[in-house]
This record gives structure tokens, C-alpha cells and sequence, in this order.
């Protein structure tokens, strides 16, 4: 039986595609052009055609600079922005067109930490008070003994001092409070974790202890990540699988360790190197040119074209599909697939 | 001869109750076009280390005691008329967040052309020539329009890129950089990086870089300054640093980094918290983190001795050193 559960993936993402429209009303969308009105909608393409499967006790780390659309896909999968196109299935099952109550028991399911730990957190709620509102809501037959049973013993599991429980957010360090944050996303037992950027905010060492308490809560629970992080470091170090995402299409999917070996896309291989290194004295930075066009009226073909130096006429034209590769990851580019690349690069 | 020096910069804020000392005894010197990288976590002193230097500390922060001798001159009592000449002169400042660092209601032109002119008897056409060079420079595409442009035009990149090319303008002989691309994304801050570090090679422009990322001193910088709580716990050179740090605190910010662990396994975290300002425990302010910890560490602040090639202020180095070179052999 489990190992039937574990082919299926858990999160299956198919085609994703969301767009935010910039008009507000359809006078905006009015423009004069050539002697005439013509209705012309302008919208952000921040998600586009994203197919992406998250497997049973893997922690899949999303990666990309900002305005790649990452912390999309994962309010997409968590359910707090419903797609344009495109379908989520959890576990079987078809989530992306549901109504608020039929989501409802998945809520349960699936939880979500984010970035910001003090803004994440009721301020005008002591901690005791916003770990036991999710279990209440979930479990509504709990009494009063058994929610405060149930939220202690999560503190404890994640190094919350329960004596704690009675002060307010403002109270901790941005370590402290984000411990409170996984606590709290811990107390309802969730399968999977969709964690947007939940160190970025914090200090170098403090880094490391909430990083540490998310692997440990991954071993002693069983639980399945999604990883949204611009940290290259740490998807090395936390990650199971990568998925590079730039301008909201996936350039490459990839096993951790494949990926930080054998990059293969153009942009993975500058944003690798692109990463600080602290023994190598002379970094081999690959300098790409011009800066992330905006996601408002997509280019057509390959979205990395602009800045690319292996781009032809085929990769203005054409968008890339994402092809197996031997080692088994994914890539979406032109000049992968005809082999156009400097083969003495890859690896370096 | 050393282009700045730092003798025991003490700043202090009075607070309604009592007065807080962010920064301790800080002492360091930099020579002429040398690059100083100074790291620490939030709350460590590592801004206002900057900003003292420039003199920038405002109430209810002020320069307790202390001297900051730029070109031998004391930069704490300078009168405000020599600070103005000064300031974006000789010693120029790059800001954190280049979304606020420039004036969002005037051009990039006026900005650049305000800077000069103040400082330089140019006309309006010479200073906008001297512009121009700049922003070609820090390899800004058609600069010309750009000096019609306001910074809402502008990407995060590339605004980082005019700051620096402002802070630039007057051929300074130190630039200090709080941490100037910690606001952007990856690839933007090699790109900056780089250019940072070419343009201070190249003009032989002295650098002094805040950050917390030691990835990018380890790249950018000749020597180091680790700060905890106020003050230096650990100076010298970057590759001595990096490489074989002795103070317990380097050591633990160094091996807390991801790359330092096998993939999947355990960071090596330091445990607690960095103690705030108001409430520095007594004795070494990292003893309550530190596992080497002794009674005299719980009881005396470690003076910063030299200890072999670099500075560093530890009761127990020595042992340490021992400890690390015994584990060594047995590895």
C-alpha cells in the first residue's frame, strides 16, 4: 500500500498559468492607436505553462530571482490565489477548483510558513493563543485539556519553550518567532509544508537552527516540502529535487545533486556561479547581459532569449519544451537539445 | 601610511532610562586603496560602524570617545562645514537600499549634476560630461538618456549601479558600502560586486564593505573585522580568516553556512541568540553561546591580543588552537 502511495506524487501541477491583469476597468484598457480606439489588456504573466510534480518525502526546492513567479506557484498550490489555467491535484485529487469549504479539510493538510515572521504572527495574540486557534478549528471535538496537550507537545518538539506561551509576538527575536511559525503550522499535522523564503529573513546562525528544526520536523514526521528560496546555498543543503524557474516558465528540474554537478540551462549555470563562494578565490562568474524583463507582455519564444548567450533564431520564435535528459532531469532549452552548448562548460 | 584610523570609537545612545553602547573600543586602520570587509549578524554595530565614520551618528546616538583620523585629521571633531566638504568627496557612502538611497522627484541628472557642482567650480556642460564618463563607467547603456530619467525608471541593478557611479563622481579615496546589494538578486550582485571591486583596483579607491554575507568579503576583500555585540572580536587578513578562524564566534558563523555541511546532514548552528544592547551579559558578550566557555570568561571581557596572524579576543585560544590541531591529526 505505501509503495503505491509513493508513485503517485503527491502534488501534481499541470500547465499552471496565472495572470494578474494591470487595467482596472475596461477604460484603461481603451488605447488610441493609428487613428482608432482599440481595447488592449495589459496583465502580469507571472506564472506560465508550469508542469511540476512534488513526490511523497521529498523536499522540492523552487528556485529564481525575484519576479520569477516562485512565491506564486506556491500561494497557486496552497490555495490562496486560484489560477488562470491549469490544474493542482493533491494526492489524487483535482484542488484548484474547489470552493472555500470543500477545501477545507485539506487546509489541515497542507500548511504554509512564510517569509516574514513578524508579520506572519497575530500581534494582538499571545502565542498560546494563535497555536491552539488552528487546532481547535480542525479538531472541534478536542476539549479544552486535550488542544492545550496537543500544542505543548509541538512546542516542545521544536525548541518553543512552553512557559512562553503566555507573551506576545513582540516579545521574540525573528529566530523565536519563526519557530513559533513552523510550531503553529505543526500543530494540526500536516503531510506537506509549502515554505515561502523562511530564512531569508533571519540572521546567518539563526539560519542554520530553523533550517536544522525543518529537516528534523521532515525525518520525525514524515512531511513532504515545496521550498521557495533564492538561496542557492541552501537549496544545496535542503533540497531532494530543484526546479529552477525564470520569468514564470521552468528552465530546468533537476536532482540536487545532478543539478549543482551537471547544470545544464543557461541560466542555471550564471546563477550558480553567480553564488559567493567562500574558499574560491577567482569565481568564474558567468556575466550575463541586461537585467529580468518584465513580465508584462511576455516575449515570444524562450523567455530567457534576452539575456542568453547561445540564443538563434529559433529560441526568438520558439518556446522550449521541457526534455528528459539522460541523467534524468528536465530542461527547457533550444541549445541544450541541439547540443549547442560548449560541452567543456558543463560542470564547471 | 594608513589612510584612515580608528582608535577606540566608543558611540553611545541615550535612551530614556539608560545609555546603550552600540559600538566598543572599536580600533582598526585601512591603507590607501586596501578593501576591509567587515561582518556581523543584525545588531552586531556593523552600520554603525559606518555611519561614525562619516560621521552620520545622530541623536540620541553620539561618539562617546574616541578619535577617526582621516588624513590625520579627526573626522568626530570636524566643524559640519569641513564634514560637508568631505562628505561625497574625499569618502563616499553606498546605502543598502537603492529603492531609497536616491530622491525619487529629481533626474538622475540633477542628482548627479547637484553632487558636483557643490563640490567642483564646473559648468553645468563639464559636470554633465563628468557624468556621463561615470555612468559608463559602472557600464550603464545609453547614458545620456538616462540622466533625463527619474529612479522610478530604473531597475534595483541598475540604480545600485548610478549610487555607485555618484559615489564615485569625485574620485573619493574611500568608499564605505553598507551592505550594497544585500536589497538584490544574485546574478545583479556578482555584476555589482564585480564592478565594485574592479573600479577600487583600478583608482585605487579604498573600500570598507558592511555585510553579512561571507561569501562575499571572502571575494571582495583583502582584510576582515568580525564583530559581536558592539565590538571586534576578530581582525585580520580575509584568506586567514576564512580559512583558519580562531575566535569560537567566526568559527560558528563559518561552519553554520550550508556549504559547510554535507548535503541532508545537521548544520552546526550556534545555539541562542545574539543579546541586545541593553542587556550585554558580563565577561565575554558570547560566553552564553560559546562551548568552550570558562568560569573567567563568564567573569572578564577578553582583551583583542594578536594571536599568530590575526587579532582576536578569546580567553581561550590557545587551548582551542590545541584542541583544533589534535582533532586535525586524528582526521
Amino acid at each position: 500500500m505505501k509503495d503505491m502511495n509513493a508513485q503517485t506524487p503527491l502534488v501534481e501541477i499541470r500547465n499552471l498559468e496565472k495572470r494578474f491583469d494591470l487595467d482596472q476597468g475596461w477604460l484603461e484598457t481603451l488605447k488610441f492607436r493609428n487613428g482608432r480606439f482599440v481595447r488592449e489588456t495589459r496583465g502580469v504573466h507571472a506564472v506560465n505553462d508550469v508542469t511540476l510534480d512534488v513526490n511523497r518525502g521529498e523536499a522540492l526546492c523552487v528556485v529564481g530571482e525575484s519576479g520569477c513567479g516562485k512565491s506564486t506557484v506556491a500561494r497557486l498550490v496552497a490555495g490562496l490565489l486560484t489560477p488562470t489555467k491549469g490544474e493542482i491535484h493533491y494526492d489524487g485529487a483535482r484542488i484548484d477548483n474547489r470552493s472555500r469549504a470543500e477545501m477545507q479539510p485539506l487546509r489541515k493538510k497542507i500548511q504554509m510558513i512564510f517569509q516574514n515572521p513578524y508579520a506572519s504572527l497575530n500581534p494582538r495574540m499571545t502565542i498560546r493563543q494563535a497555536l491552539e486557534e488552528p487546532v481547535r478549528h480542525h479538531y472541534p471535538t478536542f476539549s479544552v485539556a486535550e488542544v492545550r496537550d496537543k500544542v505543548t507537545e509541538v512546542m516542545m518538539s521544536v525548541g518553543v519553550d512552553p512557559s512562553w506561551a503566555k507573551r506576545y509576538p513582540h516579545e521574540f527575536s525573528g529566530g523565536q518567532r519563526q519557530r513559533i511559525a513552523i510550531a503553529r503550522a505543526l500543530t494540526v499535522d500536516p503531510e506537506f509544508i509549502i515554505a515561502d523564503e523562511p530564512i531569508s529573513a533571519l540572521d546567518v546562525s539563526i539560519q542554520a537552527q530553523v533550517l536544522n528544526l525543518m529537516l528534523e520536523a521532515k525525518e520525525s514526521r514524515g512531511l513532504t516540502y515545496l521550498f521557495i528560496t533564492h538561496d542557492l546555498s541552501v537549496v544545496e543543503h535542503f533540497g531532494t529535487r530543484v526546479a529552477v524557474l525564470y520569468l514564470g516558465s521552468v528552465c530546468e528540474v533537476a536532482d540536487t545533486a545532478t543539478l549543482f554537478s551537471h547544470p545544464k540551462h543557461p541560466y542555471t549555470r550564471a546563477l550558480l556561479s553567480a553564488v559567493p563562494q567562500l574558499k574560491d578565490d577567482r569565481p568564474n562568474h558567468i556575466r550575463l547581459k541586461g537585467e529580468i524583463p518584465t513580465p508584462i507582455n511576455l516575449p515570444q519564444g524562450c523567455p530567457f532569449q534576452s539575456r542568453c548567450a547561445f540564443a538563434n533564431n529559433r529560441c526568438s520564435s520558439e518556446k522550449p519544451n521541457a526534455i528528459h535528459q539522460p541523467d534524468g532531469s528536465l530542461v527547457a532549452c533550444h541549445a541544450v537539445e541541439e547540443g549547442r552548448l560548449d560541452e567543456g562548460m558543463v560542470g564547471t | 601610511m594608513s589612510l584612515l584610523s580608528v582608535r577606540d570609537l566608543t558611540v553611545k545612545f541615550a535612551m530614556r532610562d539608560e545609555t546603550v553602547t552600540a559600538l566598543n573600543g572599536i580600533s582598526f586602520d585601512l591603507a590607501k586603496g586596501e578593501r576591509l570587509g567587515i561582518v556581523g549578524e543584525s545588531g552586531a554595530g556593523k552600520s554603525i560602524t559606518g555611519f561614525a565614520l562619516m560621521n552620520l551618528i545622530s541623536r540620541p546616538g553620539f561618539v562617546d570617545r574616541g578619535e577617526i583620523l582621516f588624513h590625520d585629521e579627526d573626522v568626530v571633531k570636524m566643524s559640519d562645514a569641513r564634514l560637508r566638504e568631505l562628505r561625497g568627496d574625499k569618502m563616499a557612502m553606498i546605502f543598502q537600499d537603492p529603492m531609497v538611497t536616491l530622491n525619487p522627484v529629481l533626474t538622475i541628472g540633477q542628482q548627479m549634476l547637484e553632487t558636483l557642482m557643490a563640490h567642483r567650480k564646473l559648468s553645468r556642460e563639464e559636470a554633465r560630461q563628468i557624468a556621463i564618463v561615470k555612468l559608463r563607467e559602472v557600464y550603464i547603456p545609453s547614458p545620456e538618456e538616462r540622466l533625463n530619467q527619474y529612479p522610478h525608471e530604473l531597475s534595483g541593478g541598475m540604480r545600485q549601479r548610478i549610487i555607485i557611479a555618484i559615489a564615485l563622481l569625485l574620485d573619493p579615496e574611500l568608499i564605505i558600502a553598507d551592505e550594497p546589494t544585500t536589497a538584490l538578486d544574485v546574478t545583479i550582485q556578482a555584476d555589482i560586486m564585480e564592478l565594485l571591486l574592479e573600479l577600487c583596483q583600478s583608482n585605487k579607491v579604498g573600500l570598507i564593505l558592511i555585510t553579512h554575507d561571507l561569501g562575499v568579503v571572502s571575494q571582495m576583500t583583502e582584510r576582515t573585522l568580525v564583530m559581536y555585540a558592539g565590538r571586534i572580536i576578530e581582525a585580520g587578513r580575509t584568506r586567514e580568516i576564512i580559512n583558519d578562524p580562531q575566535h569560537p564566534y567566526t568559527q560558528g558563523l563559518i561552519n553554520a553556512l550550508p556549504q559547510q555541511t554535507l548535503p541532508g546532514q545537521k548544520l552546526r548552528q550556534i545555539p541562542g541568540n545574539m543579546p541586545s544592547l541593553t542587556n550585554i551579559p558580563p565577561g565575554c558578550p558570547f560566553n552564553p553561546r560559546c562551548e568552550y566557555a570558562t568560569d573567567l570568561c563568564r567573569t572578564t571581557l577578553p582583551e583583542i591580543i594578536q594571536y599568530g596572524e590575526v587579532r582576536v579576543a578569546c580567553h581561550e585560544v590557545e587551548r582551542l588552537h590545541a584542541e583544533g590541531a589534535r582533532q586535525e591529526q586524528d582526521a
